[in-house]
């Protein structure tokens, strides 16, 4: 069990990540702190990506030499993989806008309610 | 000439997305022109739609490889029957909703014209482009950005609307992370994101439990997107608060966008025999079709705001598809494919009409349709033709996409979901004859006006034409969609549905 969980760990990190996340969006009650576990939720699954890329003894993936004289072969094991990267620094900018939205969303309800609590903006709302 | 058209499948995505970023530019020179720049830009993009819809008649599938980059490593748009058809019919209700949105939004945010039409583009950009492409995380990277627009343009309506759109961010960042993961998971086993390469590699791989998580995370996440029941908690508050010309937008787009995913994903991505004979996922669908239908129509009948009606009315229709989806044969899935353009042209032309009584009356309840029919008569007309269309009566298209969904829940012997849909027609019926009713309610009206002083409520009042000229095309439109229907069926939906059901 132990040794499940440790020649894995990089995924276990990523669901617990996620799961406080996801705890923070559900329970709790502050409308910042729901968007504080929506950054973590975002960045756990960005972890995730990267983690999957990694390979033990490899390099950044760049050829050496590459014009004229990459005669030898490119073995893709000598490289980590680019490509889960390069998509998470497409879903960073997805995170990044998603967190200006939901902030000036928060701006927003906060000069009409004065307050940011969940609850308090419920009990004005049903006035 | 020929080069263009060439280039069509993804003019389609890049005309609105670069006339984004130029409307912007024109508002701070010039406001008054931002107007006719978004209605040139729709147009054009229309103008492409049809162009690639005609091609892929001719001679099928459009392959578009961006960049020249072959797929499986560039990213690919694939335009197909399926996607044509709904490319044309979304690019269409957002150019009439462009056209309609002039008078309503100069009187309900003025000062923000120039930011919303930017934003508006950016929207028409997002859904788009999940239509037109081929990739998953492309298809990811737009359904952000169509959602991102969204949530700004709701949350710039009315008093609820910051706190409805943050719900929505919330609940939507959620969909498309599960939607981001569901690709991770497929990536790491196949180290592909091109659907047709997917499509050829995960059949080897259809009993790793891997790829069964990714699925389920890939339909949890469509479908919050979609605001499948029980996960569519966002969808009536952001769309009642919304502008009107906002909500006429998103509410007949994005739901059934997300509808277009879910079968792209559930018979492209996986083969048919994998949601169907292995998962068994269309059984489960099946059931929360039926659930959705009973529970959007119940809570629609106990509303008194019309467009939080309509919402429900659109939870309702969501169930429609999914169950027809879940019914897994070809007639029900000709009939959700159908549904998904018929409930388009239905939803825009009801929530058109709402705008048009938000713009004469200053609300949205049903009690602001009272004396409709005889102050505002076109108003009416384009409503009853609507309200029919939702009811399903024979020549407006709405009866033709319910008639499949039908017989093709009787093939599946799914008796739940056929008499889900038969009462949900009974309690839509319900549900505006109480507001024609209202409308046709003049009585009371003259009796007070025999005590009134000033007679304005029985005034005729029409809306300006140019709201009103979109509601005519959209309800000329749900005639002629229902008259032409076997025309629609015959030469396009057929070759959309599915092979190997």
């Amino acid at each position: 069990m132990l040794d499940f969980i440790i020649s894995k760990y990089n995924y276990w990190i990523y669901i617990i990540l996620m799961m406080m996340g996801f705890y923070g969006m559900i329970a709790k009650k502050n409308l910042i702190k729901k968007v504080i576990g929506m950054n973590i939720f975002q960045t756990a699954i960005i972890l995730y990506f990267i983690s999957t890329a990694a390979k033990k003894g490899a390099t950044i993936p760049i050829v050496e030499h590459g014009h004229g004289e990459a005669v030898h072969a490119i073995h893709a094991i000598e490289y980590v993989n680019p490509l889960p990267h390069v998509l998470m620094l497409t879903a960073i900018v997805v995170m990044v806008s998603t967190l200006g939205v939901a902030l000036a969303i928060l701006i927003m309800i906060y000069r009409r309610y004065n307050t940011l609590e969940e609850d308090e903006i419920l009990q004005v709302k049903g006035k | 000439m020929e080069r263009i058209i060439s280039h069509s499948p993804v003019l389609i995505v890049v005309i609105p997305l670069v006339s984004a970023f130029l409307t912007l530019v024109i508002g701070l020179w010039k406001k008054r022109l931002c107007y006719p720049f978004v209605i040139i830009a729709l147009s054009l993009s229309l103008f492409s739609c049809i162009v690639t819809l005609n091609t892929v008649m001719k001679s099928g599938t459009i392959h578009y490889y961006l960049g020249n980059w072959d797929p499986p490593w560039g990213i690919e748009y694939v335009v197909d029957h399926l996607n044509a058809l709904v490319l044309v019919f979304v690019s269409f209700i957002s150019l009439m909703v462009a056209i309609y949105s002039k008078e309503s939004i100069e009187q309900e945010i003025p000062e923000k014209v120039t930011f919303f039409y930017t934003v508006f583009l950016l929207q028409v950009t997002g859904l788009l482009g999940i239509v037109v492409t081929g990739d998953m995380f492309n298809l990811y990277v737009f359904l952000e950005i169509a959602s991102l627009a969204g949530y700004a343009l709701i949350a710039i309506g009315e008093d609820g609307a910051p706190f409805a759109s943050f719900r929505y961010v919330v609940m939507g960042t959620i969909g498309a992370c599960f939607y981001l993961l569901g690709v991770g998971y497929l990536y790491i086993m196949t180290g592909s994101l091109n659907m047709a390469d997917l499509t050829h590699l995960l059949p080897n791989l259809y009993h790793s439990k891997v790829i069964m998580v990714a699925f389920v995370f890939f339909i949890v996440g469509v479908a919050i997107k979609m605001a499948l029941f029980p996960l569519h908690a966002w969808l009536p508050d952001a769309y009642t608060h919304a502008p009107s010309a906002v909500s006429a937008l998103l509410a007949p787009l994005m739901t059934k966008v997300g509808v277009y995913v879910l079968i792209r994903i559930l018979f492209t991505v996986f083969r048919p025999e994998f949601p169907i004979k292995i998962l068994h996922a269309t059984d489960i669908m099946a059931w929360f079709g039926t659930f959705a239908i009973l529970f959007g129509g119940i809570m629609a009948l106990s509303q008194t705001d019309f467009k939080r009606m309509l919402c429900y009315i659109i939870v309702a229709e969501i169930g429609y598809m999914v169950g027809g989806i879940g019914m897994a044969n070809a007639t029900a899935i000709k009939g959700a494919i159908f549904h998904i353009i018929n409930d388009m042209f239905m939803a825009a032309c009801l929530f058109l009409i709402a705008g048009i009584v938000m713009h004469e009356t200053g609300g949205h309840d049903i009690s602001d349709f009272t004396g409709m029919f005889r102050r505002m008569p076109f108003t009416a007309a384009i409503f009853t033709i609507g309200a029919l269309a939702v009811i399903g009566v024979p020549p407006t298209c709405g009866f033709f996409s319910k008639w499949y969904l039908l017989l093709g829940g009787i093939q599946a012997r799914h008796w739940g979901f056929v008499m889900a849909l038969l009462l949900c027609t009974l309690i839509n019926v319900a549900l505006f004859f109480r507001v024609i009713d209202k409308g046709l309610y003049v009585h009371a009206l003259e009796h007070k006006l025999e005590h009134a002083s000033e007679p304005k409520e029985l005034q005729f009042h029409e809306a300006p034409l140019s709201m009103l000229i979109p509601g005519f095309i959209i309800a000329i439109a749900i005639f002629l969609i229902g008259i032409f229907n076997q025309a629609i069926l015959k030469n396009i939906i057929e070759f959309a549905v599915p092979s190997g059901l």
